[in-house]
């Protein structure tokens, strides 16, 4: 029999019904299930935070609509996890989201990146998409009903995104001389930050609490090193051997771009603490 | 496509009023005068290029909305903007102009769009007032296009009207949800509402006495009402919706009218209307070079998608690809957001 909240979450794909199943079922995350949660959350809202940046300043109106819905989509990713992070301290996507500092969040230094130009935008978007699309595969079959839930309607979302990027990657790789010399630009500059990307969970390493419900994200890396390096080679250009930057994320230690993107997403939020929008 | 001047029996002619008499649809094949046929490049155009424009003031608040779910909507929402864009420059494209002359004609100035988008967003309240009063006049506005005599055009308003009035209520939701918060909430409202009231009237056009080119587009089922007529419908939709929201419009001489059956207005600054149209007002030069900025840094994505397309058409022995590579390849990539962008703004709210 399944039990119930796995019944209601597994129908339930927007943040709020996820809250609303959370809530019913009175089943909030676990304290290691929920620091989890909240740095998968903050991956995804991050990156959704500087997709956004891009509506209304794409190359081609096609592209405002597609890096918008990207966007949104991780939006809605993030604000499941933020949400479901936040049933084990009774706070809310929007606490979390808004009234955290820097050095609280918990995102991989990836995606806080600057978008730089189109290239740039489209680096940081293939290394995401290869690293979430072997992440929520395996997410799905965790043993937490709520993180699989969630993991289940990202994987379809996440696979159209990486289709995205590797269409682009192509086509700039592959198209001018210099198209090509931008995308290599933007390759290599993310680059420092794949490898960050499967350190290990800190949570995972306390006393195995998370054993059967979170990816080991060492164990994502065989089908990143065997589609990503592929890809960069099929659209003409170098593989990288730029050595990888200590990272840090989970931690809470970032690159220098976050603390301004924080100020803006929270400046509004935090001029009116406490109030509902 | 056939062209203006080809009817040499008078045929084309006869066969376009016969379609207008009984209320049918004239179709990109059919033959229209060549004065319709610039009449409706000029207002599918124009409308096109206010959709595009109109992503700027919304797109100012989007990386600072101050909730996750308002932020979400947001992008929907000027997600949606760039959807209907897309529609209207397919809509004009049937009637023989392609997009980059459109957009040429946009980002040099020599095209107009809506005046209401050269004004700006300084807080947030105003996402509120845009969904509620700008967009509330463009539905004012455009439900009765989606009866109008151009097929293209009609069925292209039938789709975004449904994503309009969408719109309208989450920002009537704004504003109700900052009326309902704090002193500072309300007064932020109240402030915004004050700021785009007379500009969103002034949506409709000028008084139909100095509406010259109305006549012709009413005779030829472009238009269906008069800018008096559909401003004085929008009026009586507000009132009602402002004291459900408890918020004041900006003019005291609205009142009741027992006899028309209609509220009374006060007159609006139509100095300031054509301030704002001949270029002056607040944002004119922001809006068109911030699209030009856009384009220009584009242009070396643009060219790349294009030598690419080439490229594999070559590769695959095809011929001939490269007319509408840019936007093949583009559209290619964004095929499953467009089907997604039936009301994205809907999808997430909902």
């Amino acid at each position: 029999m399944i039990p119930k909240s796995s019944r209601a979450v597994s129908t339930a794909l927007t943040p709020e019904a996820i809250a609303a199943s959370i809530a019913s079922a009175e089943t909030a995350a676990s304290e290691p299930v929920a620091r989890y949660a909240l740095g998968l959350g903050d991956d995804a809202l991050v990156l959704a935070h500087r997709l956004g940046e891009w509506i209304a300043n794409a190359p081609e109106l096609e592209e405002d609509v597609a890096l918008g819905n990207i966007g949104l989509d991780l939006l809605g990713h993030a604000r499941s996890f933020l949400t479901y992070a936040g049933s084990a301290w009774g706070r809310s996507e929007d606490d979390l989201a808004y009234f955290r500092g820097e050095s609280d969040y918990r995102n991989r230094q990836l995606f806080e990146q600057p978008s730089g130009d189109f290239a740039h935008t489209i680096a940081r978007q293939l290394f995401a998409s290869a690293y979430f699309d072997a992440l929520y595969r395996a997410l799905q079959r965790s043993t937490d009903p709520t993180l699989a839930a969630i993991a289940a309607k990202a994987t379809k979302e996440v696979d159209y995104h990486l289709d995205h990027s590797v269409q682009w990657l192509l086509r700039l790789g592959l198209g001018t001389a210099e198209s090509h010399r931008r995308m290599q630009r933007g390759v290599d500059a993310m680059w420092p930050f794949v490898g960050e990307l499967f350190s290990p969970e800190p949570e995972a390493d306390a006393g195995g609490a998370l054993e059967g419900v979170a990816v080991d994200p060492e164990s994502l890396r065989a089908a990143f090193d065997e589609l990503v390096p592929r890809l960069i080679t099929d659209a003409g250009l170098a593989v990288p051997t730029i050595p990888f930057a200590w990272g840090g994320g989970r931690e809470g230690r970032h690159t220098e771009a976050l603390g301004p993107m924080l100020a803006e997403m929270q400046v509004l939020a935090r001029a009116h603490p406490g109030v509902t929008w | 496509m056939v062209t203006p001047d080809d009817d040499p029996d008078g045929s084309g002619l006869r066969r376009f009023e016969e379609l207008l008499a009984s209320e049918s649809r004239v179709e990109p094949t059919d033959w229209m005068p060549a004065a319709y046929r610039k009449t409706l490049i000029r207002q599918i155009s124009q409308h096109a290029h206010s959709e595009i424009i109109g992503m700027q003031p919304e797109g100012n608040w989007i990386t600072r909305a101050p909730s996750l779910k308002r932020k979400a909507i947001l992008m929907a929402k000027v997600q949606d903007e760039a959807g209907h864009g897309l529609y209207l420059y397919s809509a004009a494209q049937t009637l023989g102009i392609d997009r980059e002359e459109m957009f040429d004609q946009l980002i040099t100035g020599r095209a107009k769009y809506s005046s209401i988008f050269n004004y700006t967003t300084p807080t947030w309240a105003d996402m509120g007032s845009i969904g509620w009063l700008v967009d509330g006049a463009a539905i004012c506005n455009q439900v009765p296009l989606c009866r109008a005599s151009y097929g293209p055009y009609g069925r292209a308003m039938v789709r975004i009207c449904k994503e309009e009035s969408f719109h309208q209520r989450q920002g009537f939701e704004i504003l109700l949800a900052l009326m309902n918060g704090t002193e500072e909430q309300r007064a932020m409202a109240q402030e915004s509402v004050n700021r785009w009231y007379a500009p969103a009237l002034m949506m409709f056009g000028p008084p139909d006495e100095d509406s010259p080119n109305s006549k012709q587009s009413m005779a030829w089922n472009i238009k269906r009402f008069s800018n008096d007529e559909l401003r004085q419908r929008f009026v009586d939709m507000l009132v009602p919706q402002a004291e459900i929201l408890g918020i004041t419009l900006p003019d005291p001489a609205i009142r009741w009218n027992d006899e028309r059956g209609h509220y009374d207005f006060g007159e609006l600054d139509w100095n300031e209307f054509y301030e704002v149209l001949a270029g002056r007002g607040p944002a004119n030069t922001v809006r068109v070079s911030r699209r030009r900025t856009a384009h220009e840094n584009g242009a070396w994505v643009r060219e790349a998608a294009r030598a690419y397309a080439d490229k594999q058409a070559g590769a695959s022995g095809a011929s001939g690809a490269s007319g509408g590579a840019i936007a093949d390849a583009a559209v290619a990539t964004a095929t499953p957001a467009g089907a997604a962008t039936g009301a994205a703004a809907e999808r997430i709210a909902s």
